[in-house]
């Protein structure tokens, strides 16, 4: 008996049972199309947070001044940690091979004032590389000169939040003046909006000033709060961020053995830890999902063997006029592997369309990938196999004499 | 002319329990091409025993049995198998049609276990037999929607399809009224005069009048083996049936 005719023999048995079939299938069809949609929403959720860290950033570096620094016995905060100076910044701007751009960061708190409104705002000093490092744009103005950062002038760029909150929406700061901590500041530029980042922060509610200015003008420091870097591309990001921790440990005089006295972090590092959150989740859902399956795969066994025990006769008959063992067998697998293949196509339907579903009514995030499919479409083959096996097994191992005349 | 069965001493045990039960104690018998031979016996005579070793579908404990001159005592399961579906056509007590499939593809089932038959082979085999035991018109009915009469006729076409050495019937009139049983026996009458050979099991004496030859089985031995001399005809018998038979019957049950 060939294939084909095995293969029509069970699409006939399976039509003429339509609906004892599709609820078989229903099983299989829930559980693809919930393993599916599961990954979807995983991969959605892990894709968005990828997109967002990247936004931060073009392949950021940070260096923050190390935490677990005792100083005259009082653990110290990280950031009032005084290990980062403008020494480091330059060691690291004439050495380095893989950063592209580099920028220090020094922190101001206090408050802007322009005329009756007033806005809490941190004041970052920076260079200008910091723009690029940090992905931000000048919609409007421009950005500090090198002269204005070696004078250290009072001027400053500002983000659309604190446009807002000061001038009100929509308006035209530059040019302007504007008050920080009782220090005029003259507006020379407007950043363009960026949103929220992945972890809800304002990135527009920021004041970029050189700074030397923050230095010597606003809070009177010679340290550092951190210091900002590009590397060239994303491959060498590692290799930068070894060699960042090598310039600062030769200038730090870190020994051998001994902790750092700052921090390194990169971005890809933080697109590893966040991912991996969501990681744990999108396999934890798959699981959920993928037990559906087998209680699917449970249902088409259990049918099966109804399905076998109802044509006892049929099988006694078929071995009667020369049909083997493993036709037999063969036929009852291929009806089980039909079920769940068709299943899996349906499943695969619904899970597809509920995702998109999912995308238009609650704004999730989706991405469906291929191998999510093909994954689904191949386990649950699997199944059908695995499930239809022991009833085939048993159809074949039927006794042709008792088989013809079972009641 | 050939012998298609030959089986001499034939026997098989059953172990049932701790218990050795003897159904066939030592058969002897040759069936030659074109007879119809009945084989005859009450239950536990032992003829289903028979019935299932002639039929390939068990073997025998001992003694030797030649189907078309091949020796099936020593063949694997799949031998067997392949040997039904090329040299045995069975008729069954029950019809055992499938059901929710037409008279022609119950038909042609034999046939699509054999892989040397085309599609188009097998479905002019199967029109061609379905044609032959008068049923040219019913080939696209299923089974529940024809007499028992009728479903008999498909499965004796399913039975010739696959031109069988002989055909082995197992009570086929046992669940027909006597008209239509008459109606199957001229029509096996009408197969042995085309030359086909026939293994008819009854326990019904009236039908082994139909037949050439009559082999009575009790207690897994032959206790008379004869050939007659007259053999009614069963087409004469239907017509001299009362007209009103069938009335009878429906009054009667």
């Amino acid at each position: 008996m060939n294939i084909t005719n095995l293969f029509k023999i069970s699409l006939k048995a399976l039509v003429s049972n339509k609906f004892r079939a599709l609820l078989t299938m229903l099983g299989i069809i829930i559980g693809v199309a919930a393993v599916i949609a599961m990954l979807a929403i995983g991969q959605g959720s892990k894709q968005s947070i990828q997109d967002e860290i990247s936004k931060m950033g073009s392949n950021m570096i940070m260096v923050q001044p190390g935490a677990d620094m005792f100083s005259g016995g009082a653990r110290m905060s990280a950031t009032a940690n005084q290990s980062l100076i403008l020494g480091d910044y330059e060691a690291i701007k004439d050495q380095s091979n893989y950063i592209s751009a580099i920028s220090p960061l020094v922190n101001a708190t206090g408050q802007s004032i322009y005329g009756a409104n007033n806005w809490p705002v941190s004041m970052q000093g920076v260079n200008q590389d910091y723009l690029s490092i940090r992905k931000y744009n000048v919609a409007s103005g421009r950005i500090f000169s090198e002269r204005e950062i070696a004078t250290a002038a009072k001027v400053c760029l500002i983000g659309q939040t604190v446009v807002t909150n000061l001038f009100g929406e929509g308006s035209d700061p530059v040019g302007k003046s504007i008050r920080y901590n009782k220090i005029p500041f003259e507006v020379v530029g407007v950043l363009t909006e960026k949103g929220e980042n992945g972890m809800g922060q304002d990135q527009d509610d920021v004041l970029l000033a050189p700074y030397t200015t923050v230095q010597k003008r606003v809070v009177a420091i010679t340290y550092l709060n951190g210091i900002f870097c590009s590397a060239k591309n994303e491959d060498v990001s590692d290799k930068a961020k070894t060699e960042l921790e090598n310039i600062l440990r030769s200038r730090h005089h870190v020994k051998a053995g001994d902790d750092d006295d700052f921090h390194v972090r990169s971005q890809s590092e933080m697109l590893t830890m966040f991912s991996s959150t969501s990681q744990v989740m999108t396999i934890l859902l798959a699981v959920i999902a993928g037990i559906s399956l087998i209680v699917g795969g449970i249902g088409i066994m259990n049918i099966m063997f109804v399905s076998v025990t109802e044509r006892t006769r049929e099988i006694g008959l078929r071995m009667a006029i020369g049909a083997r063992g493993i036709d037999i067998l063969t036929q009852f697998l291929i009806e089980a592997v039909l079920i769940s293949i068709v299943g899996g196509i349906i499943g695969v339907a619904i899970g597809v369309g509920s995702s998109f579903l999912i995308k238009s009514m609650l704004h999730w995030p989706i991405v469906i990938t291929s191998s999510s499919i093909v994954l689904s479409f191949a386990v649950c083959t699997f199944t059908g196999v695995f499930f239809g096996w022991y009833p085939a097994k048993k159809a074949a191992n039927l006794d042709p004499i008792d088989a013809i005349r079972y009641e | 002319m050939t012998d298609i069965i030959k089986v001499d001493n034939l026997k098989r045990e059953f172990i049932v329990g701790d218990q050795k039960v003897l159904a066939l104690r030592g058969i002897s018998f040759t069936i030659r091409q074109g007879e119809f031979v009945t084989i005859m016996g009450a239950s536990g005579s032992g003829k289903s025993t028979l019935l299932n070793i002639l039929g390939c579908l068990d073997t025998p404990t001992e003694g030797e049995y030649l189907l078309d001159g091949i020796s099936v005592r020593t063949m694997s399961k799949n031998e067997r198998a392949k040997l039904r579906n090329m040299k045995i056509g069975f008729v069954f007590q029950t019809y055992n049609l499938l059901p929710r499939t037409t008279a022609l593809e119950n038909v042609e089932l034999p046939l699509m276990y054999n892989s040397a038959v085309s599609a188009k082979e097998r479905k002019e085999k199967a029109i061609q037999v379905l044609e032959a035991v008068g049923l040219a018109d019913r080939m696209y009915h299923m089974p529940n929607q024809m007499s028992g009469g009728q479903q008999q006729r498909v499965a004796i076409a399913r039975a010739l399809v696959n031109s069988p050495v002989i055909i082995l019937a197992d009570e086929a009139t046992g669940n027909l009224d006597t008209r239509t049983s008459y109606e199957i026996m001229s029509l096996f009458q009408k197969l042995n005069s085309e030359g086909k050979t026939i293994a008819f099991v009854t326990h019904e004496p009236d039908i082994a009048l139909f037949s050439q030859r009559s082999i009575m089985l009790r207690d897994g031995r032959i206790t008379k083996d004869e050939k007659k001399t007259k053999v009614a005809s069963a087409a004469e018998s239907l017509a001299a049936l009362p007209k009103d038979e069938d009335e009878m019957v429906s009054i009667a049950s």
